[in-house]
């Protein structure tokens, strides 16, 4: 809606953790909590990307009446009358177990411990494949490349427990512009080592000599 | 298919009106001889691989060998599935019904003279009742059949699939007729939410509303509804969707324009997976056929109405039959599932509304116009209506695909129609709902068979697979098989899933092994709890049932893995031996000679000796021993 429109905006009004707050038509339970000051942590969002539900660290109750499910706050739209509950039990063990299993997953980032910290996680009972990744796969670097840069030079290959972030046929990708987005959203510090693969040698490709 | 039927096969040009149609159903109901000698043979996967195109070709020689030149030339046909796998391939003598099963070539000559020429059914080849020990004549006598309800299979086993003529004979399209000529599209979803139907693929949603908001979110936004049938059944064991698509590939198709009709849709899609070759193979063969003679594609019988189908074919994931991955497959992306806040119905294919529909239930369609929806919700149980498709398999006598009404308890599907566990035994558990359903013990044997009773139980409908377990089956061992199942295909979108099913395979692996402790129990069920709701998609949603019902439902055999390490099933390798015993042992030395470890080692004819600490514990030498002299511990 344009900010000159005369009509009235639709406001939504429900609780979160039992305190009223009212958001407009559109928004999404994150974007209200966030607005209203509630902590509800976050991997794979980024305001400036569509969200895409990958992490489920955003999790949230949800109840209306006497039923109740977990969505993810980052995609549940608001509803009238609506109560959220940002740290119930429920949403308590979805986010202990992912990170207990991030831990494991990406065992050399410590953007994920200091988060499974704060969560009162600090070991892992399951075994990590790589004791030196730190990506988790939640696609922000897709994205970013997709939709801000639009020039999709690297996407997701393969699929579930051999699912990785890369380019066509894992080469440098010529589509590549090096400009460095994809680091700047990650959640982890996984594409700081990768971008180069990435992007490969700029010089040998624009013949411009150093491309920075 | 048949050389007959295209010999058969009328000069018809487009029908024009559904008059048309009804004049050439009427003539070639006409044309029929009703004692016309029809052989069927089965030409369903099952006979197929069991060899049942040899058996066609063998009665064909043996037919002309016999010289029954007489007025009637008999037919041959072949049809889809009978749905008695187990005991293919199948040979019907029509019109008598007499019923052979496990024919081969050899058996043709003897067929064709003792049926045909001197009119006396061929003892052998009858099916034997496995409680009495009689002889069967009929298909309609045998349990199996006897207490099935076939209304969506009806025409399979009858009709050759591949002849749009024989399905219109079978009264195929009049539904559609009625529809155009004298129903609004109003009426046709009225109907359809009268008769109750629910969705056939798994989650049992009424069909009749979701047609309802579809027109409803199209009226909102002006612009194409689309209409998809999902074939893209994946469950391990399930085979009632291609026997469908393979055998009355019709009833779909008629079942997909009359929905179209209803939702104001004018473009459908088939999404059929690729491992279903003859599926596809029939499902083009129907489209073509109708298209040629007016019932798809621009003013549908002089209608006005117009609707055109394409296949689209799956490239093997899983996950693509969840609704949100199978339309980014159509639309030619990575089959992946989106969150469902939005619904399909209003935003599914391209973003525009969508009416996703199982196999099954777009076969029910025609039905329920034709019969009425009255009819239809007298069949089965009130919140649970008409029929269920089911495919048997496991630790069954009668494997194969049956019909039975909604409401059924268990255990007369698996005891009456299945004809229970082979051998002395009573069955252990069934697996319902494929490998996202759960584990259902004996003791359950009376739990109706209906979405909502299912759902208590901690199980599911799904898409309607059964899988029959007995003693010689570990609980722990079927939830690490379904668990590697899912963890394979998840498509590793979201982290309780992709890590999820992987962490709970770990501490399902520690039990197999005899570790873990019985607080890994209780934390094995936590975290089952945390992928149920945290997952994106079904699929991690439901994949920890089976997981969360072995343990509710068989906690002693986890607490025997974890406490006594112990097996009582004697599957899980860590945690069992074999033994052989001398007693018994008659040193023929089979045991010995299929070992692969080479670890059985004796004299002839004297007892023989395994060395446990080179047995690798492949159960070789159990399957070779005829004395039942090994032993396992």
């Amino acid at each position: 809606m344009s900010k000159n429109s005369i009509k009235e905006k639709n406001i939504i009004g429900f609780t979160i953790n039992g305190q009223a707050v009212e958001a407009e038509e559109g928004w999404t339970v994150l974007e209200t909590a966030r607005y209203n000051g509630f902590h509800i942590p976050t991997l794979c969002y980024h305001e400036a990307i569509e969200p895409s539900g990958a992490c489920r660290l955003c999790v949230v109750e949800v109840r209306e009446g006497d039923w109740s499910k977990v969505v993810i706050s980052c995609m549940y739209p608001v509803k009238e009358g609506i109560e959220i509950l940002t740290d119930s039990p429920r949403v308590h063990n979805v986010r202990r177990w992912v990170l207990e299993m991030l831990l494991a997953e990406c065992p050399a980032s410590k953007e994920i411990q200091a988060l499974a910290a704060e969560y009162g996680v600090s070991s892992s009972r399951f075994a990590s494949v790589d004791k030196e990744n730190q990506c988790m796969l939640c696609g922000l670097c897709v994205r970013v490349c997709n939709e801000i840069v639009g020039v999709n030079a690297i996407s997701f290959a393969s699929r579930g427990t051999s699912k990785e972030i890369a380019t066509p046929y894992k080469v440098p990708s010529t589509a590549c512009v090096a400009c460095g987005s994809c680091v700047t959203v990650c959640p982890t510090g996984a594409m700081q080592a990768r971008l180069d693969q990435v992007r490969g040698d700029i010089s040998q490709r624009t013949g411009h000599g150093h491309a920075h | 298919m048949t050389q007959q039927s295209t010999a058969e096969k009328l000069d018809q040009s487009r029908l024009n009106s559904t008059q048309d149609l009804l004049s050439l159903t009427e003539s070639i109901r006409g044309r029929r001889d009703e004692k016309r000698p029809v052989i069927i043979v089965c030409h369903g996967t099952g006979c197929l691989a069991n060899g049942s195109p040899n058996v066609a070709e063998a009665l064909r020689q043996a037919i002309k060998e016999a010289g029954i030149a007489a007025k009637v030339v008999p037919q041959i046909k072949t049809t889809g599935c009978h749905g008695f796998c187990s005991r293919g391939p199948l040979v019907i003598m029509q019109p008598a019904g007499i019923f052979y099963q496990r024919v081969q070539p050899d058996d043709a000559q003897e067929i064709i003279q003792a049926t045909l020429v001197e009119g006396r059914p061929v003892e052998r080849l009858l099916y034997e009742d496995t409680k009495t020990g009689e002889r069967i004549i009929h298909d309609y006598e045998i349990p199996f059949y006897k207490h099935q309800q076939r209304i969506v299979l009806k025409n399979i086993g009858k009709i050759d699939p591949t002849d749009i003529y024989d399905t219109i004979g079978a009264g195929g399209y009049l539904a559609l007729a009625k529809v155009l000529s004298r129903m609004s599209p109003a009426d046709v979803v009225s109907a359809i939410e009268t008769s109750g139907l629910r969705g056939r693929g798994g989650a049992g949603f009424p069909t009749g509303r979701k047609w309802a908001s579809a027109v409803a979110a199209s009226k909102k936004r002006p612009g194409p509804v689309y209409v998809v049938v999902n074939g893209d059944e994946g469950d391990p064991g399930a085979f009632m969707d291609r026997t469908v698509m393979e055998g009355d590939p019709h009833a779909v198709l008629e079942g997909l324009i009359i929905g179209a009709y209803a939702v104001g849709s004018n473009q459908g899609f088939m999404y059929v997976r690729a491992e279903y070759p003859l599926a596809i193979k029939h499902l083009n063969i129907a489209i073509e056929q109708a298209r040629e003679l007016g019932l798809l594609g621009k003013n549908i019988l002089g209608s006005g109405f117009d609707f055109d189908v394409e296949i689209a074919r799956g490239a093997g994931a899983f996950v693509c039959g969840e609704s949100t991955a199978l339309f980014t497959s159509i639309e030619g992306r990575a089959g992946e599932p989106r969150p469902k806040y939005i619904r399909s119905v209003e935003e599914g294919l391209w973003g525009r509304p969508t009416v996703l529909n199982n196999v099954e239930t777009w076969a029910n369609v025609p039905l329920i116009i034709e019969r009425g929806a009255d009819w239809y919700k007298n069949i089965g149980v009130p919140h649970s209506t008409g029929t269920k498709v089911f495919s048997l398999v496991g630790k069954i006598a009668n494997v194969g695909l049956v019909e039975v009404p909604m409401g059924i308890p268990l255990n007369r599907l698996i005891e009456e129609i299945g004809g229970g566990t082979p051998g002395a035994g009573r069955f252990k558990a069934v697996q319902t709902g494929g490998p996202s359903g759960g584990c259902l013990p004996y003791e359950l044997g009376d739990v109706p068979v209906d979405f909502d009773s299912l759902t208590k139980a901690g199980s599911m409908m799904g898409s309607g697979g059964m899988i029959v377990m007995d003693e010689h089956d570990c609980v722990v061992d079927v939830a690490r098989y379904f668990l590697r199942f899912l963890e394979e295909e998840s498509c590793g979108k979201c982290l309780p899933c992709r890590l999820g099913l992987k962490a709970m395979l770990e501490f399902l692996n520690r039990f197999a092994r005899g570790e873990g402790s019985l607080e890994d129990l209780a934390e094995l069920e936590n975290l089952a709890k945390a992928v149920q709701d945290g997952s994106l998609c079904a699929l991690g949603g439901s994949a920890p049932n089976p997981v969360l019902t072995t343990i509710r439902y068989f906690r002693d055999e986890y607490e025997a893995h974890i406490k006594e390490k112990r097996c009582p099933a004697g599957v899980c390798k860590d945690l069992i031996s074999y033994i052989i015993d001398p007693e018994k042992c008659t040193g023929c030395g089979a045991c010995a000679r299929s070992c692969p470890q080479g670890c059985i080692t004796g004299e002839k004819k004297k007892p023989h000796n395994l060395d446990p600490a080179q047995c690798i514990r492949c159960g070789m030498c159990l399957d070779s021993c005829k004395f039942s002299a090994v032993v396992v511990r």
